[in-house]
């Protein structure tokens, strides 16, 4: 690879956009292609747009025969947070540490404080107007845990209309039951109420702050995952 | 707090300060392979590495093979299973089979 390959794939990451690297396995030639590239032939275009899609790189034969091996890089999944509770703080370091970018929402300025979230982006905005802005899509994950519904039922809204992959909200059975006719209230069908994990997090009999924050990262994965 | 995903960024700040990089891609997998396609170990000069190939079954000999092609400039195909003849020494322990991409980082 060159070294000047490398940095451009670098800046690419640290922009956030989406870029294959593909490598002729007969000969080492590699270049990056984005999704916006119309140039290449339609075939590498459209395994480009299978790997990152998949987000799985994959060896592929050229119609001339020779072997490419397409590595796609795609942006960090997005974990949005909304409340900035003594939770979401392990949460958003296990979250950082599995290579999620965190966002914290909460308008309550003494709880989002860069105090209590260092190096975390933090949103002091309206749960629904944060969530416009951030525009979730099918790589984010959202998780409310402020258990006030003034906060968590705008989010949880705005979830329920974006693709997002996750969808998780802190309280027990009997808050979930009545968060989920609040919902139902709201004009919000019964299959898009089932996409909220809630109670939210793997039963591990977690109590600490730290604890459930694992439980609630072992869920999201095993939503990515399986 | 840091992700784990930072071996080309790692590499990238390797060339800056004028150390030589290799690295490896795992480009195939068959069976139960210990790491997925697209996994990557950033190789620096002095044989200090970051990332993963595998659970560290063949790290030792991917870096030997890496810094070989800082020597050769050319890129290496390599291919690591137990039915392989280096079994004894260098195999996965999972049973399943890797091809790995070598190559020198060029600057």
């Amino acid at each position: 690879m060159d070294a000047a390959l490398l940095n451009e794939l670098v800046r690419a990451r640290a922009e956030k956009r989406a870029v294959a690297l593909a490598t002729r396995l007969t000969d080492g030639i590699q270049k990056l292609i984005y999704l916006s590239d119309k140039s290449e032939e339609n075939w590498l275009i459209k395994a480009i747009h299978e790997v990152l899609s998949s987000d799985k790189g994959a060896v592929v034969t050229a119609p001339d025969g020779a072997e490419w091996f397409l590595n796609p890089f795609n942006p960090p999944l997005r974990l949005i947070l909304v409340g900035a509770v003594h939770i979401a703080q392990p949460l958003a370091e296990i979250a950082a540490l599995t290579g999620y970018d965190v966002t914290v929402v909460d308008p309550r300025t003494s709880f989002a404080s860069p105090e209590r979230f260092p190096g975390m982006t933090l949103v002091t905005d309206w749960p629904d107007e944060a969530m416009t802005a951030l525009a979730p899509d099918a790589r984010t994950a959202i998780v409310t845990l402020t258990h006030d519904p003034k906060l968590d039922d705008p989010a949880l809204q705005a979830a329920l209309r974006s693709p997002a992959f996750y969808v998780g909200a802190l309280g027990s059975k009997k808050t979930h039951a009545a968060r989920a006719a609040r919902l139902t209230e709201a004009g919000f069908a019964e299959s898009d109420i089932a996409r909220i994990h809630g109670p939210v997090g793997l039963a591990i009999g977690a109590k600490s702050p730290a604890e459930i924050a694992i439980s609630i990262m072992a869920e999201i994965t095993e939503t990515l995952r399986t | 707090m840091t992700s784990h995903d930072n071996v080309l960024e790692e590499a990238a700040l390797w060339l800056g300060q004028g150390r030589r990089v290799a690295l490896a891609t795992v480009i195939e997998t068959w069976g139960s392979a210990p790491r997925p396609v697209g996994s990557q170990l950033a190789i620096r000069d002095d044989a200090t590495f970051v990332g993963s190939v595998s659970g560290g079954c063949i790290e030792g000999d991917v870096v030997t093979r890496a810094l070989e092609t800082l020597e050769t400039g050319k890129t290496e195909l390599l291919e690591y299973g137990v039915s392989d003849a280096m079994a004894w020494q260098v195999g996965l322990a999972c049973g399943g089979r890797i091809r790995v991409m070598v190559e020198p980082v060029k600057g």
